[in-house]
Parts: C-alpha cells; sequence; structure tokens
C-alpha cells in the first residue's frame, strides 16, 4: 500500500473524536443494544446525556431526564435515545454505564454524532 | 504469652543459638503484624530452623552477640519470629521461611523503614548462600499510615474522561538525542493519531542535547494541539527525576504551570524517600503520577536472591503512584503469566486472597487505598492488541513504542492502527467474543475500514518473542 496521509485539521469536525469507540465505524442499532446490554449484565445503570458539537471536550454534558434506575429493557433504553435526538436535533449523544459499586462509570460511548 | 529470652533474668554474656530466641513454630500472627516470607538458600550442613532464626533475628532485634542493654527492653515483644517453614517445590536446596515483626518495629509510613530492615543486613549474612524476600502482609494498620497512590484509576479517568477500554501510550524514541523542538514533533503526531499519552523514556532527565525546561514547553505545546485538534485529553509523562529533590520539585511545579495532566518518576533508582514525597506533591497538586520502575530486574529476576517484584509492587502502591510498569505477558521483556497476573492484582485491587499459584504468599488488605494503574509497555504491537485486552481488561495503560513510532506511514498512523485496534477488541469482547481464540479475525474486520491498521498489521505479522521465563513462580510439575 501507498504512503497515506493522516488527515487532522484544526477547523474540521471529522477530526474530533469522542473517546470509546470514536475511531470505529459509526455504530449502529443492534451494535448499540449489544454493548449497552453488556453494561445491563454487569449490574451498570445506564444513562444518556448529550451536548453542542461545540462543547463536545466539557465534563458536564446535558443529562437526558435522569439515568434510568432498573431498567432492563433495551427498547425502552433505546426509545430514550431517539426521544433524545428528537428534542436535540444538533447535538452529540452519548451513553454511560454507571457502576455504582466502583462509583464510577464503566462505559462511556457516543452513539450519535451531527 | 511468648517464652522468655532469657530464662535466668541474669546477664550471660556470649553467643547463644539464634532458634532459642527466634524460632517459634507455635507463634499464631497477629493481625497487625508485618509478615515475611524469605526464600533461603542456607550454606550447607545448617539445621533449618537455626538459619530461619538468623534471619528474624538479623532482620529485627538480633545482633551476632548477647549485649547487657538487650535486659533494659522487652525484646520478647521487639523481636520477630520465624514461625513457620515450607519445601520450595521442585528445589531441594532452599526453603520457604515465614517470620512475623510486631508493627512498632516500623515507622508509620514508611517504606523507607521497612525495607532498611527487612532487605538491610541480612542479606549479607555469612550462613547464607542467598535469601530473597518474596512477598511482604503489610497489616492494613501499617497501609493505613501510608499515601498510596495520588488519585487512583478511578480519579484517573474521570480526569480523562476515559472509560471502558485501555488507555494507550507510547515512549518516544530513539530514547537519547533529539532535541526538544523534534521531539515535541514526535509527542504530537502520536497523540493526533489518538494515543491517551507519551512518554518521556527513563533515560531522559536533562542531558545537554535536551535540557528538561526546553523539553516540557515544546511537548506541551504538543499536547495542547493535539488535544484541540480531536477533542479528546491526552497527557505526556513529562519525566521529573532528578539528581536532587530541589531539583525535582522544581521540575514537577514547571510541569504543573504549563497544565501538565502527569509527571513521571523512577521510584528505584531515585529512592523511596524522593518518591513518597512526590507522591505527596502530586497529591496536593491534583496532579497524575507515572512511575518507571528502572533497576528492577537488578533487584528481582534472580529466582534466589533479591526482592520479588511483588514486593516492589506492594511498595510502590504504598509509596504513591499512579500508573506502574507490570510488564507485558506477550512482549520481548521477561514476565511469567500467573506471576504477572498475581502482582496486577496486587496493583488493582482492594483486597488479594493468598494464591500460590500466583506466587502470592499472603492475603494482602488495602482497603480504601486506591489502585494503581498496570502498565504494559515493550515490544507490543497491533497483533498483541486481542492477548493484552483479554489478559489485562480495561484498567491497564498499553504503551506500543516501536509498534507505533516505526509504522511505514509515521508515528500519527501508528497511533491510529493502535486505536483502531484497542477499540474493535474492547468491542468484540463486550459482544462476548473470546479474544484469544478469535482476535485474528477482530483485527481483520477492524483493519478493512482503517488502511492504517491494515499496513501495521501487514508490517508485523512476522514477530514474535519466544524466550523462556528465567524467573518462574516455584511450583510442582
Amino acid at each position: 500500500m501507498e504512503m497515506q496521509d493522516y488527515r487532522s485539521l484544526l477547523n474540521d469536525p471529522e477530526s474530533r473524536r469522542f473517546e470509546t469507540f470514536s475511531y470505529l465505524e459509526e455504530m449502529d442499532a443492534s451494535t448499540i443494544r449489544k454493548q449497552i446490554q453488556t453494561m445491563i449484565d454487569k449490574g451498570w445503570e445506564i444513562a444518556v446525556e448529550h451536548v453542542e458539537p461545540e462543547r463536545s471536550h466539557i465534563t458536564y454534558w446535558y443529562m437526558w431526564k435522569l439515568p434510568f434506575f432498573g431498567e432492563w429493557n433495551l427498547d425502552t433504553i433505546m426509545n430514550e435515545i431517539t426521544a433524545c435526538r428528537t428534542a436535540y436535533p444538533d447535538h452529540h449523544i452519548k451513553v454511560i454505564g454507571y457502576d455504582g459499586k466502583r462509583q464510577t462509570q464503566g462505559m462511556a460511548m457516543v452513539v450519535h454524532r451531527v | 504469652m511468648s517464652k522468655k529470652s532469657n530464662t535466668t533474668g541474669k546477664y550471660e554474656a556470649g553467643v547463644k543459638a539464634y532458634q532459642e530466641t527466634y524460632w517459634e513454630p507455635d507463634y499464631e500472627p497477629k493481625e497487625t503484624d508485618l509478615l515475611a516470607c524469605f526464600k533461603i538458600t542456607p550454606q550447607p550442613g545448617l539445621p533449618k530452623e537455626e538459619v530461619a532464626a538468623a534471619v528474624a533475628a538479623e532482620s529485627s532485634t538480633g545482633t551476632w552477640t548477647t549485649v547487657w542493654t538487650d535486659l533494659l527492653t522487652d525484646l520478647d515483644y521487639y523481636k520477630g519470629r520465624a514461625y513457620k517453614i515450607e519445601d520450595v517445590p521442585g528445589d531441594d536446596t532452599s526453603y520457604y521461611a515465614f517470620i512475623a515483626y510486631p508493627i512498632d518495629l516500623f515507622e508509620e509510613g514508611s517504606i523507607v523503614n521497612v525495607l532498611t530492615s527487612l532487605v538491610g543486613n541480612v542479606f549479607g549474612f555469612k550462613a547464607l548462600r542467598a535469601l530473597r524476600l518474596e512477598d511482604i502482609r503489610f497489616p492494613l494498620h501499617y497501609v493505613m499510615t501510608c499515601g498510596g497512590p495520588p488519585n487512583g484509576i478511578q480519579v484517573e479517568r474521570d480526569k480523562l474522561n476515559k472509560y471502558g477500554r485501555p488507555l494507550l501510550g507510547c515512549t518516544i524514541k530513539p530514547k537519547l538525542g533529539l532535541s526538544a523542538k523534534n521531539y515535541g514533533r514526535a509527542v504530537y503526531e502520536c497523540l493526533r493519531g489518538g494515543l491517551d499519552f507519551t512518554k518521556d523514556d527513563e533515560n531522559i532527565n536533562s542531558q545537554p542535547f535536551m535540557r528538561w525546561r526546553n523539553r516540557f514547553e515544546c511537548v506541551m505545546e504538543a499536547v495542547n494541539q493535539a488535544e484541540a485538534e480531536t477533542g479528546e485529553r491526552k497527557g505526556h509523562y513529562l519525566n521529573v527525576t532528578s539528581p536532587t529533590v530541589e531539583e525535582m520539585y522544581k521540575r514537577a511545579e514547571f510541569a504543573k504551570e504549563l497544565g501538565s495532566r502527569i509527571i513521571m518518576h523512577d521510584y528505584l533508582t531515585a529512592g523511596f524517600t524522593a518518591n513518597t514525597s512526590l507522591a505527596n506533591w502530586c497529591r496536593d497538586n491534583g496532579m497524575l503520577l507515572h512511575i518507571h520502575r528502572a533497576m528492577h530486574a537488578v533487584l528481582d529476576r534472580n529466582p534466589l536472591h533479591g526482592i520479588h517484584f511483588r514486593v516492589l509492587t506492594k511498595c510502590l502502591r504504598l509509596s504513591g503512584g499512579d500508573h506502574l510498569h507490570s510488564g507485558t505477558v506477550v512482549g520481548k521483556l521477561e514476565g511469567d503469566r500467573e506471576a504477572t497476573l498475581g502482582w496486577v492484582d496486587l496493583m488493582r485491587e482492594s483486597f488479594v486472597p493468598e494464591n500460590r499459584a500466583r506466587g502470592l504468599f499472603f492475603d494482602q488488605d488495602f482497603g480504601t487505598m486506591p489502585g494503581v494503574m498496570p502498565v504494559a509497555s515493550g515490544g507490543i504491537h497491533v497483533w498483541h492488541m486481542p492477548a493484552l485486552v483479554s489478559i489485562f481488561g480495561d484498567n491497564v495503560c498499553l504503551q506500543f513504542g516501536g509498534g507505533t513510532l516505526g509504522h511505514p506511514w509515521g508515528n500519527a498512523a501508528g497511533a491510529a492502527a493502535n486505536r483502531v485496534a484497542v477499540e474493535a477488541c474492547v468491542l468484540a469482547r463486550n459482544e462476548g467474543v473470546d479474544l484469544e481464540k478469535s482476535g485474528r479475525e477482530v483485527l481483520a474486520k477492524a483493519a478493512k475500514h482503517s488502511p492504517e491498521l491494515a499496513i501495521a498489521m501487514e508490517t508485523w505479522k512476522e514477530i514474535k518473542f519466544e524466550f523462556d521465563t528465567v524467573d518462574k513462580l516455584d511450583v510442582a510439575s
């Protein structure tokens, strides 16, 4: 293979990354469901956050409602992601798995980028 | 009640057998005792109990002869006791001796004091051909007097905003000779390509070809540019290991002034006093602390003599550090898999039970002390990724030096290849894929969408490191 340039530009939104899984192809619904199922299987609580693209580097994104405590139904969680997207169509959306035992996020992955 | 060492109550000058005082097979170790397991290779012909007792004596209250001032204190309270002897599986020239020390023998929060006692004069004792400190059980009471990691794994993840995957790093090469500006270029390229961290090589301090201040300035400009381009948080381990502690603090302060998230220290060559002080500084200043372990193999590689790395691991966790090199199991450096998993547990877990299959001789309770992030570095590349994710899980920093910088299209492409590979492995693992079985397919699938990964896989497809481990665990075959 011929040598290729590695493109990353300050003024190109395509150069922005979002931590875990952001170097892979954008996840389809079935991939997202499998990852959320893994979080549920570990006993983590699922939450959704969103933010304006230009502020994506900040720590506290807007929280969508509250974390879905005790919610193990994948369809319900996927519907919440859709509802958040509908309410904020020009925002990035992130799914978080809260690991209460270790007091940390066990997973945080961006599932939709504008 | 322990038996009295001096039965008559009168001062009797002269030499006594050690075992009269320091061998107590009926002793039940106390919860507060500091316990040690030594592997002893004695001079021929000496009884095991006498040599074990001698080790207990020489590492605690004993001297070769009785002295009258012994009678001014309660030596039965202060002495170390050999309380158990065990065979070493597969080796009839050496045996394990277990020794209990009362907690009062050690200054609070001082790893320096513990090591000065336990691995001091006793290691040069003539009755021994060789001696190895295999393990220490620090009682929780003592653990609580130590500062520990300045931040710990959870806080590091929160500071970096990175969850659910291993962190990725790279040591900048060539390790000696680059100018600060060219060095900063190499850092920038790695970070913009997708690594979380880059690292000063341990040899880099402040040499004539690149003084520390100039390096710090160039590197931080590179970090800031890469953060702006990618939108992700990044860091470079600025090595503050210095000839004096005054200089160490000066460099740490400047790193903070420049906004660095992390600094680096070599804990064995610089010493535990410097390390513990630097860890305290990091805690006070919200700075992450990466720990390198130059000189460890001098101490820990000989199976019969020295200090096992699991002891050096415990000592670092108590002295303080947020990262510690652990070995890779799969790369170019020494490291038996089960033994490595043993000391990785000692870095990360709150309670680690005795497990002889992993070389752990005692239960070790760290209470609420934060964990240390293991760092796997040395001769690893994208093909190792499935095995590394499977062996270490998420709480690890995987460092690819040659495996990033040696990419045919340069550092940024090399970094991207590693990042795609690690994310593909994590994604697949979370979906239930067995990485050690199906790693090749996982990487091949990810490479379809990443030419950087595809060419990396092509470049390193033939490399393997298969030498036998010198220091194996003692297990019956």
